[in-house]
């Protein structure tokens, strides 16, 4: 498994500086980003509302989450870079700063050519039918009618729904929604590529293609970035890996290295279980 | 908020905002999404009935119907309009294009954040969609309305063809007004609460389901010209115009749409543009 590793995006290794420099793809450069949450906590009812509105208050429920908190650095061409981190760490919104969907409240994202998440499922109804969806989708991630007529036998195949592809999408299971929406989503390969815990779903031969996919979009693409709580997909699909918490990094650098340390902080019980137990360095 | 510079050449600032020129170009590249994603959001929108797109017809005839019976028959308001049904299905018909691109363009951005998170897009193309929906439940409807306007007593005449540019006119209109009210409606949730509200206020003061003219007689001068300026009032004269018999539409009148609907559209097509980059931190 872990010749993987040394795919042809792993060989020049971005930690050892080369002679010439390798072309920058994303500078993130103090990266706060915060959501506005309206609702949530408030408490009272109308009578509490009438008398903040009167009285000048902020409302309790009014709040703002401060998800990313000064992040920085910088990823090279051909870079994979996983994200890992607990849940709420910052994460997919680091990722959505980077595909440009969501504005910095401070710092800046620079990206050479255009950054994409890998997703459409937002696009897709689940009353229309998987032909229908896969047109829906496909125009939503910018491709022509032209490029749809060409790409569609390829997507349905590499789906592999059979019939199912003319009957609505809700009445999938939840396996082969998730194999229809990735078979869209890589239609295109974009500059920079954006995983959000895409290969999470899906029986195991699905996966098998789907990581094969994402290893030509790889090579195609400039930059990956992988969110995924599988640690095993990020040590063998990535080149470097970021440990977030608390929206600030932890720890940058080598897949292993990281994917390692981490582990060691949170899967110190479960480690015995996997074979791998035997490579960790501490 | 001075601008930073790119830290090597090359680099783009992520979601930064396009020249409008350039938005524009990728705004009608988007073209297939918009007519996709509305006729498929307009299919949906009726699935759980059992009557489904029956009630894009159902629900204006049965407003008339409620009108006729209080407004025709209980208070009179009938008095000096020659074909009432016909005046007040072209009424209802034609402000009730007015009244959903209100309210759905409210709700573009806040109803579709799944997609504004997940893909990058001109995020104009979400109010298009909502007006194009409300557009095309109008032209749906022109299919109930010219029976009636036929069967209570209305001659066919060249002047129907005026039906098409005062349509035209009042659907510019709109998709401006869709556009002022989604990026209202992202930036205050509450726009939801108080948009029926506008709506209700605006079809009682345009006219709807009384003349204007009538109405106005012994009122002041100045109740006369505001009210006729209001453009959904604008838009109602001019439907009228061309349906209905000794309805009378003058220069002026088409003066005001033409007015109405080129203003509104740019100054509001350059609003919504402007806040582009905080459409994803809704």
């Amino acid at each position: 498994m872990s010749e993987i590793v040394c795919d042809p995006s792993g060989t020049a290794e971005p930690a050892s500086p080369a002679p010439e420099t390798p072309e920058q793809t994303v500078v993130v450069d103090d990266v706060h980003l915060t959501y506005r949450i309206i609702g949530g906590s408030r408490r009272g009812g109308a009578p509490a509302a009438f008398r903040r509105i009167l009285l000048h208050e902020k409302a309790p429920g009014q709040r703002s989450v401060h998800a990313v908190r000064g992040v920085s650095f910088a990823a090279y061409r051909g870079e994979a870079i996983g994200l890992i981190g607990p849940n709420g760490s910052g994460k997919s919104t680091l990722l959505r700063a980077v595909a440009g969907l969501m504005a910095p409240s401070q710092g800046v994202v620079w990206t050479r050519g255009q950054a994409s998440l890998l997703g459409v499922s937002a696009a897709m109804m689940g009353a229309m039918s998987g032909e229908q969806n896969i047109v829906l989708g496909c125009l939503a991630i910018g491709m022509t009618p032209a490029e749809i007529a060409e790409e569609y036998d390829s997507i349905c195949e590499f789906a592999g729904i059979g019939e199912f592809v003319h009957l609505p999408m809700n009445t999938y299971s939840s396996g082969m929604g998730a194999r229809l929406r990735f078979a869209i989503a890589a239609a295109r390969a974009p500059d920079i590529l954006l995983i959000d815990e895409a290969l999470a779903t899906g029986d195991a031969q699905f996966r098998r293609r789907s990581e094969k996919r994402i290893r030509e979009l790889r090579e195609r693409a400039g930059t990956v970035f992988l969110v995924s709580h599988g640690l095993g997909i990020i040590r063998e699909s990535c080149t470097r890996a970021m440990w977030l918490e608390g929206g600030k990094i932890i720890l940058d650098g080598d897949a292993n290295t990281v994917v390692d340390a981490y582990e060691h902080k949170y899967d110190r019980d479960r480690r015995p279980v996997t074979p791998r137990a035997g490579n960790i360095r501490s | 908020m001075t601008l930073p510079t790119a830290p090597a050449p090359g680099l783009q600032r992520a979601g930064a905002r396009l020249p409008v020129d350039e938005y524009t170009r990728r705004l009608w590249q988007r073209r297939w999404f918009v007519a996709a994603y509305s006729s498929a959001s307009n299919a949906v929108g009726y699935e759980g009935n059992i009557l489904g797109q029956a009630w894009q017809v159902l629900t204006p005839l049965l407003n008339i119907g409620v009108y006729y019976l209080i407004f025709g028959l209980l208070l009179h308001t009938n008095r000096g309009v020659p074909n009432f049904i016909a005046f007040l299905s072209v009424g209802v018909f034609v402000f009730a294009f007015c009244t959903s691109s209100l309210i759905t363009g409210s709700r573009a951005i806040t109803g579709n954040l799944g997609l504004v998170r997940a893909l990058q897009f001109p995020r104009a193309v979400l109010p298009v969609s909502t007006t194009l929906v409300a557009f095309l439940r109008l032209l749906y409807s022109l299919v109930v309305l010219i029976p009636i306007v036929l069967i209570s007593g209305e001659p066919l005449t060249w002047r129907w063809l005026e039906l098409a540019p005062a349509i035209a006119l009042q659907a510019l209109f709109c998709l401006g007004l869709a556009f002022v009210v989604a990026r209202l409606g992202a930036r205050v949730p509450d726009m939801a609460e108080i948009l029926p509200f506008v709506s209700r206020m605006w079809m009682y003061t345009s006219g709807v389901m009384y003349s204007v003219q009538i109405f106005t007689q012994g009122h002041a001068g100045w109740v006369s010209s505001v009210m006729t300026l209001n453009p959904a009032y604008v838009y109602l004269t001019l439907a009228r115009h061309a349906l209905l018999v000794g309805s009378p539409a003058t220069a002026g009148n088409w003066l005001i749409a033409i007015a109405w609907a080129v203003g509104t559209l740019v100054m509001s097509y350059l609003y919504f543009w402007r806040g582009e980059e905080e459409y994803g931190n809704v």
